[in-house]
């Protein structure tokens, strides 16, 4: 038996086939995963990410302490509510976890950690965060619920505290705000519109009871994923870990190179690695054969080299099955992936390779 | 679930076979594994011909989830194959016991000692859900 989110009976209740998840159990569908996949792409889906850690940061030093700590820069954040994607590194550049960071006061900050990650996230946060006497509280009692698709903030809105909810509705992508003791932020893991949502954790069933009620598709942890591998959305612990830099997993655009002096930590073997050609490629593919790519197949670069899949799947809206891979340094466009013993054909595309309910790949 | 075909024997793979009035066995997977798997999206057949052992790899049908191996439950020429399942493997989700049927065999021999009776097989089931 593992934890459980508030919100556990409302997914019993709704037919979830529960699994085991980084110690959580947790939704891994309802019924069908990919129908739960089209109703996030088609109208709206919500998903209960409550396993995820929350962090309260506050202190006079706090933004100095966070251009330290993550390889983004939270300068960037110049209004209240704005947010961050960022990675976390250790001293070798490699990537501890990947983040979002909330502006939320001069002196207060929210980060948003994965679950599985949660024990080494905390100590290390802690451990930095002492010789800037910034205190670092985790929000366990809170719940989180992302509502995604076309439709979805529209159709979540009525359950918004009717003094914030306009407010709501006009935040742009990527920021957020506290709507009473709820924190509402237009951001999500699907590649649709929507809204991630952080509430009382006694508030979360009836919330979750009244989006159902209007129409809103209970979506777990499977759709979650092709969602997101089709928004070409990193996944921790698949496509990077401690061992990868983020310029090795196509996350070089998160990492804040100016101003030069800002002294991250891992900001040095980033710099060594920047420059070199023989730095490995992060793509997406497309298989042109047919079959399944999956994690950890070989890829093979004829003449080239070889890398490997760090997220592979079938996407239910493209039809065919992708993948995100790690290849060697070059130019090259096509490759090929062992898929059981066989050579298949796969083309490099660029990612994303859905966005807002299109393909925006040439299949 | 719905209840088992009584007309099938089953493998603890949770494979089903169907002995047909010519000799030849239609091989499928069953309604548990099929929803165990969740949404087909692909199905790699073998070659129409192709001899296969009892207990051997023959097909592999793969979900949006996870690819899962199919044996054959007997040993045998591969008669025919569901060549429909090639544009549309949801039927197995869908009518597992019957569209859904994946390879037709020639058995060589026909061990029935290996294969459970759909109580054998209910049994099986019941205690997977304990």
């Amino acid at each position: 038996m593992g934890s459980k989110t508030p919100l556990y009976d409302k997914h019993v209740e709704a037919g979830a086939r529960i699994v085991d998840f980084g110690g959580w159990d947790m939704p891994l569908h309802y019924g069908s995963q990919k129908e739960e996949h089209f109703a996030v792409r088609e109208r709206a889906g919500v998903f209960d990410v409550s396993h995820m850690t929350i962090v309260d940061l506050a202190g006079d030093r706090v933004r100095e302490f966070l251009r330290k700590l993550v390889a983004n820069d939270v300068a960037k954040l110049e209004n209240y509510g704005k947010a961050l994607y960022t990675c976390m590194l250790n001293e070798d550049g490699g990537v501890i976890d990947d983040l979002i960071i909330y502006f939320v006061g001069d002196t207060d900050y929210r980060l948003v950690v994965n679950a599985a990650t949660r024990e080494k996230d905390l100590a290390w946060i802690r451990k930095q965060a002492e010789a800037f006497g910034v205190t670092v509280t985790e929000r366990a009692e809170l719940a989180m619920i992302a509502v995604q698709g076309p439709k979805a903030r529209e159709l979540a809105a009525p359950c918004i505290d009717a003094a914030h909810r306009d407010a709501a509705l006009a935040l742009k992508p990527f920021s957020g705000l506290f709507a009473g003791d709820w924190f509402v932020a237009r951001t999500g893991y699907t590649g649709e519109d929507g809204w991630e949502i952080v509430l009382p954790a006694a508030a979360a069933p009836a919330t979750w009871d009244r989006l159902l009620a209007a129409g809103v598709a209970p979506c777990g942890l499977g759709a979650r994923d092709t969602l997101r591998l089709e928004a070409a959305m990193n996944l921790y612990g698949s496509d990077m870990d401690e061992t990868i830099s983020p310029l090795e997993a196509g996350l070089a655009w998160t990492v804040a190179w100016e101003p030069a002096d800002r002294d991250f930590i891992g900001r040095a073997p980033l710099e060594a690695l920047r420059g070199r050609a023989d730095k490995r490629r992060f793509v997406g593919l497309l298989l042109e054969d047919k079959g399944v790519l999956r994690n950890h197949m070989k890829v093979v670069v004829d003449g080239v080299g070889e890398g490997e899949i760090t997220s592979g799947g079938f996407s239910p809206t493209i039809g065919r099955s992708i993948a995100l891979a790690r290849v060697p340094a070059g130019d090259y466009d096509r490759a090929q992936v062992e898929v059981r013993g066989k050579l298949l054909n796969a083309r490099i595309v660029k990612t994303p390779f859905v966005r807002n309910g299109q393909v925006r790949i040439d299949v | 679930m719905s209840e088992l075909p009584g007309d099938l024997l089953y493998t603890n793979d949770h494979e089903w076979l169907r002995r047909e009035s010519d000799g030849s066995v239609t091989v499928g997977i069953t309604e548990h594994a099929a929803n165990a798997l969740g949404d087909l999206v692909y199905v790699e057949l073998p070659e129409v011909g192709q001899d296969v052992d009892a207990g051997g790899e023959m097909a592999v049908v793969e979900s949006v989830k996870a690819a899962s191996d199919v044996y054959a439950p007997v040993a045998g020429t591969v008669r025919a194959v569901n060549d429909e399942l090639a544009d549309d493997p949801e039927k197995i989700n869908a009518d597992p016991y019957g569209d859904g049927w994946i390879v037709c065999i020639d058995p060589s021999e026909f061990d029935e000692g290996e294969l459970m009776t759909p109580d054998a097989y209910q049994e099986l089931l019941d205690d997977l859900d304990d």
